[in-house]
């Protein structure tokens, strides 16, 4: 067997963590090879240690039977080898045909040739099914374009090793189904394939073989139809993916939370929320299922009075929350934990203490007549960094210096201290360490049997499936199925995770 | 007063007024395109005077003075190139700071070269080449024929040429709006941003050394502001050299018309105010989107 | 808790001895700018210092110099807790000063204890109004502060020179009426004989309430608080029901306020009248000082006085080298403290990885 990329032995340290431990890969010439794992497992460095991003502390890279050295992107691109990355490498006021020629232009005269350059794309875009508009700049253009601009990018430096980080996590399900076709031709005409992704449904669907990455190593590696998704699956987790929390039966009461023909159409006109319809009881946690970029965000943003809805009602305890001000809606009874802790949730130049009452600072408890009451700050603080065990446990650390886990309970603490009837929480163990996140599920379990209502918006199918006491999926802005418990199967959430069930029909039962 | 506005002496001094902000306000374009804002802009013009200055006193050759010029231009902007790009300090106070420097070194240069703490001695101008139709009109001819209006307008030109359509403008163009993705096509992200603030050395000092020339000394502070104005040109112009260019010319005819209007009617303070306000109105908005290159003044930091 | 922290990890470190290195390697380049003139660096450095700090009236000048530093420092601080560079406070001290000037020329009559405090009033809202229109920009429009000051600079200098030269001005002078004397501050050398000739006036004690006033508002008040927060994570502000718009504007309008009390010194304190031209860059300055002060109010007042012992001490070495050794002086301080600040925080992070790492195995 002939193979297009070996990896031997790679390490790859950083200053927290081993991302990769000896990890050694091969992969046929022609095949498309999954590397799948959870988030962190140290996919993502391996391929870009191979792309040339990062330098590895030990290993060799081998392709088509020669030993390389790859120092930058450009030796790897000298090797015929092309990276789409999760986050498009594109400049969004630079035109698609600029972008592609990008760093490997022709030139006449001094100046560019971009006659000759155009038919060369467009006869390599007709060759593979990519048509992009060459003319237009990249930021006119929408996500699945964008993609496909980044493919021919690769395609015009003559890869024939095509690395694809995550390549659906921002499609629809006709672009995925569009890329997948493209990829099989790319396949047809003798190109390699890596496909990052932890999809497993992906796997079964287009890869010859896979590697399961887990914790930086290689933990299995076979081929495709020899395998199955439970298989993998448990490989990735390193468990039983059976793995439910412990937690009694929910004691559900009356509704706290109750959307109504909710629809979202965002600045540029695309219509990301549908006419969404859903409750939340006391007593019971919703858990919102589905894959990344259909419309979770949004949904969340409207709730929490981020983002104003187009149309439709958010009710809290029969107050229509909608055109409220954050603070308004905090103070009508919400908690909300963000789905990405840097961005909104922490200020991470301040002490934990101060991040411990962001939003809450407003509260009669810590004000006195001119100034901020630093004593119940402080008191707070150490309260909420003993119960939700805070390491280190100094309110004055700065949050920066936390570990991922740390900084996600210090939100935790602050967000559960608001002692509010609804709890949203998005993506709430993203991030996490086992043990925090184990931390974390039994805080929100023990806020359902205080009577809480918690909506739970999550990636991770499993936490999902472990804390919920009732299941809806998401899909393209729509509801398309609620489960009246968690006694579902996962490729049965799968199926209307990717819209091959529900379409719309289901919505109506919500 | 229609026909002293279209009066070729009017042109003229339209055109001289024009010139300096031109050179600066591209130089500005060039920077700022790779993604360093350049503040400095007003320094790098007075040193590029003040080294113009010395090299044509001392040599008596223009010639010398104009590549003197230059080299003061360029020498101050790698100071902040410095500073900018491989420090990754902030790039508006570094601005800030050279143009106090340029302010300082200037002075004490001055003082200690020509013991005055206010002017130079006299230097002689630049030749120029004959434009036998208007010599009627000494004043006219001369800067028709001055080489440097010449170079400007072919600067001018080239650039929106080499912005655009060459590889080089191309890859600036990228490490000015997204380093990180130039980087991963191989482009020494660096390396283009040192060009571009270089390229505004050279053309800010090229600036000083007009002035220089135009008043045939060289007086402490000299630059009055044009440093800025050029930047409210490149503003203005929405980070294009031709767009740069008709905001200088259009900045340059305001002034002319203001010093020949002089006496009459309104106020110079409130023509001089002209520029500026135009900038504050077309950032808000009002006049199409001004947008600045995506990583303008952001330091590339290559690990992640 | 109790783990032993680094050297490097002192908060100590970074707000004062980066700085005051950064000053110290400053003056060993001004030495070599010394000795190319053919003085004795060390010399020209012992006047500069003994001329200064070594009588009173050399102090009485420097704090004169100090004050309307403080102001601009102040200014520029406070914008950089809410996240915005103030480069117009040189603008909004031109506006407050005349506008404090022109309020004290129309105001005869009114008693000491009403005057005074109408006229700094003046100047507050004169330079506030001046701060206001930026920040409503940046929050309304988005338009960056950074050029829109500097823009607002050259109209704020362009109208105090039309009003101070052409409508309120002495005729065939550049400068206005003098003020109701009731507006004035009394100077040092009323009660201290020590500091006689040298302007320094009670508006320092102006300039120490208001760093007191920007401590406090920043360290301990609720809108402080917020403001903090906008600076440095405005999603985050969002996300906690803060109002980040508001407090956009709100920090540069308190930025140009502080600015505009630049004229409690000039005018209130020296010269009774505006002139067209009394300020030589100070809203510059404003920014090293904020700079090498650490944007701490108190940190401000320290790097005032440092810039204003350079601003009088160029006058006192101008016999052996130019005096614009202490311009060169000032910027080569700039340059290194954010070369320096930049440097000091990559090796402390470089040190925290080393650390983590050593601790992991």
């Amino acid at each position: 067997m002939k193979y297009a990329i070996e990896l031997v032995g790679i390490t790859k340290r950083f200053a927290r963590t081993v991302a990769n431990d000896n990890v050694t890969l091969s992969v046929s010439a022609g095949s498309i090879h999954a590397l799948v794992g959870e988030n962190g497992a140290g996919k993502t460095t391996l391929m870009e240690t191979l792309y040339g991003i990062y330098q590895p502390d030990s290993g060799k890279i081998r392709i088509h039977d020669t030993e390389v050295a790859i120092k930058s992107p450009q030796d790897s691109i000298r090797q015929g080898i092309g990276m789409v990355h999760q986050h498009f490498m594109l400049v969004p006021t630079l035109s698609v045909l600029e972008n592609i020629i990008l760093g490997a232009e022709d030139t006449r005269n001094a100046f560019l040739d971009l006659a000759k350059t155009s038919e060369r794309i467009t006869a390599l875009a007709d060759k593979f099914s990519l048509s992009v508009p060459l003319n237009e700049k990249v930021q006119d253009l929408g996500v699945g374009i964008q993609q496909r601009v980044e493919i021919l990018k690769a395609l015009y430096r003559k890869a024939d090793i095509l690395i694809l980080d995550e390549p659906t996590a921002v499609l629809t399900p006709q672009e995925s189904t569009r890329l997948f076709g493209i990829l099989s031709e790319l396949k047809q005409q003798g190109k390699t394939i890596v496909l990052i992704t932890h999809k497993l449904n992906e796997v079964m669907e287009i890869s010859d073989r896979v590697s399961v990455m887990r914790k930086g190593k290689i933990v299995g590696e076979m081929d495709t139809p020899t395998t199955s998704p439970q298989e993998i699956a448990e490989l990735m987790v390193g468990r039983p993916v059976l793995l439910r929390v412990e937690k009694s039966k929910a004691n559900t009461g009356k509704p706290v939370l109750s959307i109504s023909n909710l629809s979202y159409v965002d600045r540029r006109g695309v219509e990301i929320l549908k006419n969404v319809n859903f409750s939340v009881a006391s007593g019971e946690i919703l858990g919102i299922a589905g894959v990344e970029g259909n419309g979770q965000t949004q949904l969340v943003e409207c709730i929490t009075g981020l983002v104003k809805p187009t149309s439709g009602t958010i009710s809290l305890n029969g107050v229509n929350l909608v055109g409220f001000p954050v603070k308004r809606v905090f103070d009508s009874g919400l908690a909300h934990v963000p789905e990405d802790r840097l961005k909104r949730g922490l200020v991470v130049d301040f002490t934990v203490k101060e991040n411990l009452i962001l939003g809450l600072h407003t509260r009669q408890e810590f004000n006195s007549r001119l100034s901020m009451r630093r004593s119940a700050i402080e008191q707070n603080a150490r309260m909420l960094i003993k119960k939700y065990d805070v390491r280190p446990d100094d309110p004055d650390a700065i949050a920066r210096g936390l570990s991922g886990g740390n900084q996600q309970k210090v939100i935790i603490a602050r967000e559960l201290s608001r002692n509010a009837q609804l709890i949203v929480a998005s993506q709430p163990t993203r991030g996490v360490d086992i043990g925090g996140t184990e931390f974390i599920h039994r805080s929100i379990i023990s806020e359902r049997d205080k009577g809480k209502a918690v909506l739970l918006i999550s990636a991770d199918l499993t936490e999902v499936l472990s804390l919920s006491d009732r299941i809806a999926v998401i899909y393209d802005g729509m509801i398309v199925k609620i489960f009246p418990d968690n006694k579902v199967e996962e490729s049965e959430l799968g199926l209307f995770m990717t819209g091959t069930k529900g379409n719309g029909r289901e919505a109506s039962l919500a | 007063m229609i026909s002293q506005i279209l009066s070729l002496a009017f042109l003229a001094q339209t055109i001289r007024i024009t010139v300096p902000y031109a050179l600066a306000s591209i130089g500005g374009v060039y920077s700022e395109r790779g993604g360093v804002t350049n503040i400095a802009l007003e320094g790098i013009i007075l040193t590029g005077a003040f080294c113009t200055v010395v090299g044509t006193y001392y040599t008596g050759s223009p010639l010398v003075g104009i590549l003197c010029g230059v080299s003061g231009g360029l020498l101050t902007a790698l100071i902040h190139a410095v500073v900018s790009i491989n420090i990754k300090a902030d790039q508006i106070i570094s601005g800030i700071a050279i143009n106090l420097f340029a302010v300082g070194i200037t002075k004490f240069v001055l003082e200690i070269l020509f013991h005055s703490s206010s002017n130079s001695s006299r230097i002689v101008g630049l030749p120029h080449i004959p434009m036998g139709f208007i010599e009627h009109q000494p004043d006219v001819a001369h800067l028709l024929g001055n080489p440097m209006v010449l170079a400007t307008i072919a600067i001018i030109i080239a650039s929106q040429f080499i912005i655009f359509r060459t590889r080089f403008g191309l890859r600036l163009r990228a490490v000015g709006e997204n380093p990180e993705a130039a980087d991963t096509v191989g482009i020494k992200v660096n390396l283009y941003r040192y060009y571009g603030v270089m390229i505004s050395g050279v053309l800010a000092g090229l600036s000083g050394a007009w002035l220089a020339f135009d008043q045939h000394s060289f007086t402490d502070g000299m630059s009055a502001g044009r440093g800025y104005i050029a930047l409210a040109a490149m503003i203005v112009g929405k980070w294009n050299p031709l767009g740069a260019a008709a905001a200088c010319l259009l900045f340059g005819f305001a002034e002319s018309l203001q010093i020949q209007l002089q006496g009459g009617g309104l106020p110079t303070q409130f023509i001089q105010m002209i520029p500026y306000i135009a900038t504050i109105i077309v950032l808000a908005g009002f006049i199409g989107k001004a947008v600045a290159p995506a990583a303008d003044g952001v330091p590339y930091e290559k690990e992640k | 808790m109790a783990e032993k922290r680094h050297w490097l990890e002192h908060s100590i470190t970074q707000n004062f001895f980066v700085p005051v290195l950064a000053v110290v390697l400053s003056f060993a380049v001004g030495a070599i700018f010394i000795a190319i003139v053919g003085q004795n660096p060390i010399e020209v450095y012992y006047v500069l210092f003994s001329q200064t700090l070594g009588n009173e009236y050399g102090i009485g000048q420097l704090l004169f110099k100090t004050t309307p530093l403080i102001f601009a420092g102040l200014s520029v601080a406070i914008c950089f807790k809410a996240g915005l560079f103030n480069i117009g406070a040189e603008g909004q001290l031109q506006i407050g000063a005349f506008a404090t000037a022109l309020v004290g020329m129309y105001t005869f009559g009114v008693p000491a204890f009403i005057e005074i405090p109408l006229l700094v009033l003046a100047g507050i809202v004169g330079g506030g109004i001046w701060g206001f229109i930026p920040g409503y920009l940046k929050a309304k429009t988005g338009a960056h502060e950074v050029i829109n000051t500097i823009m607002l600079n050259f109209v704020a200098l362009a109208l105090v020179s039309y009003f101070a030269t052409n409508i309120y001005n002495v005729p065939a002078t550049v400068h206005t009426p003098s003020i109701a004397p009731t507006g004035r501050i009394p100077r040092f050398d009323v009660f201290f004989s020590g500091f006689e000739g040298s302007p320094v006036n009670f508006s320092i004690l102006i300039a120490i309430v208001a760093a007191i006033f920007v401590w406090y508002y920043i360290d301990r008040t609720r809108p402080g608080y917020e403001l903090r927060v906008v600076g440095l994570n405005a999603k985050a502000a969002e996300f906690g029901g803060i109002n980040v718009a508001r407090n956009l504007i709100l920090s540069m309008t308190i930025g140009g306020a502080l600015a505009g009390l630049v004229g409690t010194n000039y005018v209130m304190g020296y010269k009774y009248y505006f002139e067209e031209g009394f300020s030589t860059g100070t809203g510059f300055m404003g920014i090293a000082v904020a700079l090498l002060g650490n944007n701490n109010p108190f940190g401000v007042i320290l790097a005032a006085l440092l810039f204003g012992m350079l601003e009088y001490g160029g006058l006192v070495i101008n016999t052996m080298v130019p005096k614009e050794l202490v311009s060169i002086l000032q910027a080569i301080v700039i340059i290194f403290v954010i070369s320096s600040n930049k440097i000091f925080r990559k090796t402390l992070v470089n040190y925290m990885k080393t650390r983590t790492l050593s601790v992991n195995q």
